[in-house]
């Protein structure tokens, strides 16, 4: 079985991140790129079936020149190659171009099981593992809380606000994964080691035969308009108990229709 | 970090790094106050491949350099001193077999210790003295093809989970000098080998230190490391080099640990309406706190270098234990000042940190005895 992984680098949650005020873009320079952790927890989901099925995990990467780091940790944890796709142009790609790449990179891969994060870190969409199922025209089951993986179909279970829902589809298909799914194992000096001799193979537009669709910024589906950067945060309001702070506090908050 | 590591290598302590952070920070506070063994987390430290990291590669090991062996401790000792502790005697173990052990020896330990499969450790101490060595009064007698050994031994830590103990021990009580009359047998756990009882103590919870006691314990001659008795003293004190690193680099990351949560709550905590750190005698207590840290952290470095270089080290991995062991006992008191009350409260981190520094002063060869080995060094090599 052949698995392919999404994984997109972002900001590291814990460190400083900030947009780009001019351009609207993250600012990827301010602290350390990582891989997003939900995408660690889509790895591991392949991972775990190449322990115990020996699929094959492909990962699978559209971002600039250090997202080659993301990729190390990719094959440090397991996976056996990566996909790097990176060009110019898709500096700044809306959910559309990500789609439209992502999928059109997939086309020289025959893979029977596409695994990505329910929703990154920075873009925060949401909805690429859906547009790249639709663009390649197979079925999809998003935000799966747990996922099996059988010869020539995969299942899982969704949460909703009242209850759980179980969901199945025939290979090949594409899945994305919650929080839930999987706790990631942590890269061994050992795959740290085999890592560096893992075949990594780097894809631009003309590559993957998208150069004839014209550059993004006359294509955009989507543009960010104004970016602009959140207020100070102000000190809030302090209330000295005189026997009546209960009182005030609810005045406070009937005043700003809280209660 | 130091600056001749490799890519891979980097890698590899980043690792343990998030390992320490995402795993263990949460909840190492209420482990230890229940002093309980670290099972998962060294789980994760052999998946990781932590107890093969002073290993040959031919025996499964990922061998690392002794510079990248000191940031893996630290990290795993900013978490908990412990995590470094119940890694520490089976690295040394492993080096002895590693660079002592028959073929036969490495052979049936090794490949089981990479993976931490089969963990190590060493026992020197006696109840009698662990500085004066030399007057240990355990006895392996020989018999035929067999060894017949006697006695007991203190303060061996992980006996109990260990498969291997390197005992360190007499063949010839008669000998003269008397290290000359010494070996290093590889025991294992079985009849005539007892885990007579755990040590109660200050620190260094959740991994056990024991007593432990041969009575007749009968073992075949070929357990002597290396086949030929008589080495054993000299054996050890080329382990002690990797152990005397190791403790170093173990009070670095109790350093780094209680500076790490100081400058956290110094710029958190505020009186006199301002962040307490810029009150002038907290501020000088962060910068001596740091500094002292880095020049410690240097020195333990220059001593692992210098280990791989292949030289002698005894002199500067001596240095380093010294120095930065008792640099991390002052690091630790001083971030009890920072932390004022809380700093004594068992609800933060900083009380474990004073608790735990202690044993980096006295484990592996007391400070006392480390300024006799670098003033013997210092003399025999004429000066520095
Ligand atoms: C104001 C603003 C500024 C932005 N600036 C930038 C920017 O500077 N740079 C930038 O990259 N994005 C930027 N974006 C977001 C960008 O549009 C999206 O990141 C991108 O289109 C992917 O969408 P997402 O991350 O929201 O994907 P989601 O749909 O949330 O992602 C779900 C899953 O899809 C997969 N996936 C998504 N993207 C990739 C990828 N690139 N490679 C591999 N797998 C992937 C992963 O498995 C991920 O877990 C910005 C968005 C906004 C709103
Ligand atoms: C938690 C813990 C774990 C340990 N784990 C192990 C282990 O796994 N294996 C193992 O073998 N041992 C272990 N030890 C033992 C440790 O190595 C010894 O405690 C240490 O070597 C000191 O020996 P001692 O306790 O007998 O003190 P003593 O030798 O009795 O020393 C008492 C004091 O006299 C001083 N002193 C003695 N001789 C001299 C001298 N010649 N010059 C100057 N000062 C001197 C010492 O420095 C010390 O201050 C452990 C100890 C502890 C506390």
């Amino acid at each position: 079985m052949k698995i392919v992984v999404l994984v997109k680098q972002v900001p590291d949650t814990w460190g400083q991140r900030a947009l780009d005020l001019q351009t609207g873009r993250i600012d990827r320079v301010l602290g350390e790129n990582v891989v997003d952790e939900i995408n660690e927890r889509a790895l591991e989901v392949g991972l775990i079936q190449q322990d115990t099925m020996e699929a094959e995990v492909i990962v699978l990467t559209m971002g600039p020149g250090s997202a080659s780091d993301a990729i190390k940790k990719s094959l440090a944890m397991g996976a056996d190659s990566a996909i790097h796709i990176n060009d110019d142009l898709l500096v700044g790609a809306d959910y559309m171009r990500t789609a439209q790449t992502i999928a059109a990179a997939l086309k020289s891969v025959p893979f029977d099981l596409l695994i990505a994060g329910d929703k990154s870190t920075d873009g925060g969409g949401g909805v690429i593992p859906a547009m790249v199922s639709e663009i390649l025209g197979i079925p999809h089951l998003t935000h799966l809380d747990s996922v099996t993986i059988e010869a020539s179909k995969v299942s899982g279970e969704r949460s909703n606000n009242n209850g759980s829902v179980r969901a199945h589809a025939t290979l090949p298909a594409v899945i994305s994964v919650t929080e839930r799914s999987a706790e990631p194992r942590y890269p061994t000096f050992r795959g740290i080691m085999k890592a560096k001799k893992k075949p990594v193979i780097s894809e631009n537009l003309s590559s993957i035969s998208l150069d004839s669709v014209s550059p993004v910024s006359d294509n955009e589906t989507t543009a960010v308009l104004t970016v602009e950067a959140r207020a100070e945060r102000i000190g809030g309001i302090k209330i000295i108990d005189e026997g009546d702070a209960g009182n005030k506090i609810a005045e406070f908050l009937a005043l700003n229709r809280l209660i | 970090m130091s600056s001749n590591l490799t890519e891979e290598e980097t890698f590899l302590i980043k690792t343990v790094r998030s390992f320490i952070d995402r795993d263990v920070k949460p909840t190492v506070r209420d482990v230890e106050h229940a002093n309980e063994y670290p099972e998962s987390w060294i789980e994760t430290m052999k998946q990781i491949g932590i107890y093969g990291l002073t290993i040959p590669e031919e025996f499964g090991g990922s061998p690392v350099s002794m510079s990248c062996y000191v940031h893996v401790t630290e990290e795993l000792s900013r978490g908990w001193m412990s995590l470094a502790g119940a890694m520490g005697g089976h690295s040394v173990v492993a080096k002895l077999i590693g660079i002592f052990g028959t073929e036969e020896q490495k052979q049936n330990y090794l490949p089981r210790m990479a993976s931490g499969e089969l963990r190590a450790t060493m026992a020197l101490t006696e109840a009698g003295g662990g500085s004066d060595l030399q007057a240990m009064t355990t006895i392996a007698k020989a018999d035929g093809e067999d060894l017949v050994i006697n006695g007991s031994k203190i303060w061996i830590s992980n006996a109990r989970r260990s498969g291997v103990i390197a005992l360190l021990c007499k063949t010839d009580p008669t000998a003269s000098p008397r290290h000359s009359g010494m070996s290093v047998v590889l025991v294992e756990h079985r009849d005539g080998l007892t885990v007579s009882r755990d040590m109660p103590k200050l620190g260094y919870k959740g991994v056990e230190s024991c007593e432990i006691s041969f009575d007749d314990y009968r073992i075949s001659a070929q357990a002597i490391l290396g086949g030929t008795p008589g080495q054993g003293f000299s054996q050890m004190m080329k382990g002690l080099e990797t152990g005397r690193i190791q403790v170093a680099a173990r009070a670095l990351g109790v350093g780094a640990a209680a500076l790490e949560d100081s400058l956290e709550y110094a710029q958190a905590r505020e009186s006199f309406g301002k962040p307490i750190w810029k009150h002038q005698s907290v501020g000088n207590l962060l910068a001596n706190m740091a500094t002292k840290l880095t020049a410690a952290r240097q020195l333990t470095l220059l001593a692992a270098d210098k280990f791989d270089s292949g030289e002698r080290c005894d002199m500067e991995a001596g240095m380093a234990k010294l120095f930065a062991s008792e640099v991390a006992m002052e690091i630790a008191l001083d971030a009890i000042r920072v932390h004022g009350g809380a700093g004594y409260s068992t609800e933060y981190n900083v009380e474990r940190y004073f608790r735990d520094a202690p044993l980096m002063i006295v484990g592996e060869g007391t400070n006392e005895i480390q300024r006799n080995v670098i003033v013997s060094q210092l003399v025999s090599r004429g000066g520095l």
